[in-house]
C-alpha cells in the first residue's frame, strides 16, 4: 500500500507541467518524506553578473518537494495543497551546480500537514535555504 | 526668478522606463516566468501572463505554489530596489545608458520570504503589487500582494525580508 502511495505520488509529480518545466527529478520517496533534485539552468539565474540561481526557482523546488513528502505520507491523503509556507535563504547556490531538496511530513491531522525542508548543492554541510510550512490534507 | 521648466515629458519617461527595463529585464528567471512590470509614475503592478508551464495541479488546475511564491518574491525585490533607486534615477546619478549597458549597483538580497496561499490560481493571469513596509539601513521589509481578476480578493500573499546592500565605498 505504502508503496503503491509513493509510485502514484512520483507519478503525480512528473506530470506537473512546472516541475517538468524546472527538470525536477524525484531520487527518493517513501513515508512521508521525498527528495527532489534540480538541475542547475541558466534560464533561471536570478543574478546575470554571478549565475546564481534565483530564490523564486529555489521555492519552487521547496514547495514541489513538501508537497510530494505529503502525498507519501503513511495516511494516505488523497491530495495536498499549500497553506502557508517560510523560506530562510542562507547563502547563494554555487552556479553550476545542481539544487537538492528534502522534505519531510513531520506530524499530519486529519486537516493539516507540517512540513520541513532544507535544500542543498554539492556542499551538503551548508544548506542553501531551509523551510517550514503548513499544507492541506483532502479527504482519501 | 520664475522655477525652471520642467523636464519634457517624453524624457522623463524615458528615463524611468529605461531604469525599469534595465532592473528587471536582464533577469533571465524574470523572462522564464515571462513576468512583466506596468509603471505609472513611481507605482509599478507585475503582471505574470498564463502558461501551461505554470500549473502545479493539472486536474484542478492550478498555477503552482512555487511559481506563485517566485511571483510574490520577484514583485517584492524588483518594487523595492526601485524604491531604493527613485532618487539616483530621478536625479541622474544613475544612468540609463550605464544601467541598460547592465552597469547594475547591487541589489537587495532575500533573508527569508512567507507566503500565503488564500485561494488556489486560476489558470489565467495575475497580478501583484508590493509595499515597502519598512525600509532601513540594512534590512527591509515587504508585503506583496497577488490577485487575478478582483483586486479585493487577493490569491496569495507574501511578506519578505531583505538584507541591503553595504553603502559603496
Amino acid at each position: 500500500m505504502t508503496a503503491d502511495k509513493a509510485r502514484i505520488a512520483r507519478q503525480f509529480i512528473e506530470t506537473i507541467p512546472h516541475a517538468r518545466a524546472l527538470s525536477m527529478q524525484i531520487t527518493d520517496i517513501a513515508d512521508g518524506a521525498a527528495t527532489i533534485t534540480m538541475p542547475y539552468d541558466a534560464r533561471l539565474v536570478g543574478d546575470p553578473k554571478t549565475g546564481v540561481i534565483h530564490g523564486g526557482a529555489v521555492s519552487a523546488l521547496m514547495d514541489t518537494c513538501s508537497g510530494a513528502a505529503v502525498m507519501s505520507h503513511p495516511s494516505a491523503p488523497a491530495g495536498t495543497a499549500t497553506i502557508d509556507l517560510r523560506i530562510d535563504y542562507m547563502r547563494a547556490a554555487t552556479p553550476g551546480q545542481p539544487i537538492t531538496a528534502r522534505a519531510e511530513c513531520y506530524h499530519i491531522t486529519r486537516s493539516v500537514a507540517f512540513v520541513r525542508a532544507s535544500a542543498w548543492d554539492d556542499d551538503a554541510d551548508r544548506p542553501v535555504a531551509a523551510a517550514t510550512g503548513a499544507f492541506t490534507v483532502e479527504g482519501g | 526668478m520664475p522655477r525652471p521648466r520642467p523636464e519634457p515629458v517624453q524624457v522623463v519617461k524615458q528615463r524611468r522606463d529605461a531604469a525599469l527595463h534595465a532592473l528587471a529585464g536582464g533577469v533571465p528567471y524574470i523572462q522564464f516566468l515571462n513576468i512583466r512590470f506596468d509603471r505609472r509614475g513611481d507605482e509599478l503592478t507585475a503582471l505574470l501572463p498564463f502558461d501551461e508551464m505554470l500549473i502545479g495541479n493539472p486536474m484542478l488546475p492550478a498555477i503552482h505554489g512555487g511559481v506563485t511564491a517566485a511571483f510574490l518574491e520577484v514583485t517584492a525585490l524588483i518594487s523595492l530596489s526601485w524604491a531604493w533607486l527613485w532618487e539616483d534615477i530621478e536625479s541622474g546619478a544613475l544612468s540609463p545608458d550605464a544601467l541598460e549597458a547592465g552597469d547594475l549597483p547591487r541589489l537587495p538580497k532575500t533573508i527569508d520570504f512567507t507566503v500565503d496561499y488564500l485561494r488556489s490560481g486560476l489558470p489565467r493571469d495575475a497580478y501583484a503589487r508590493a509595499k515597502v513596509t519598512r525600509s532601513g539601513r540594512r534590512y527591509a521589509s515587504v508585503h506583496a500582494e497577488a490577485w487575478q481578476d478582483n483586486r479585493s480578493r487577493p490569491f496569495a500573499q507574501g511578506t519578505a525580508h531583505f538584507l541591503m546592500p553595504a553603502p559603496e565605498a
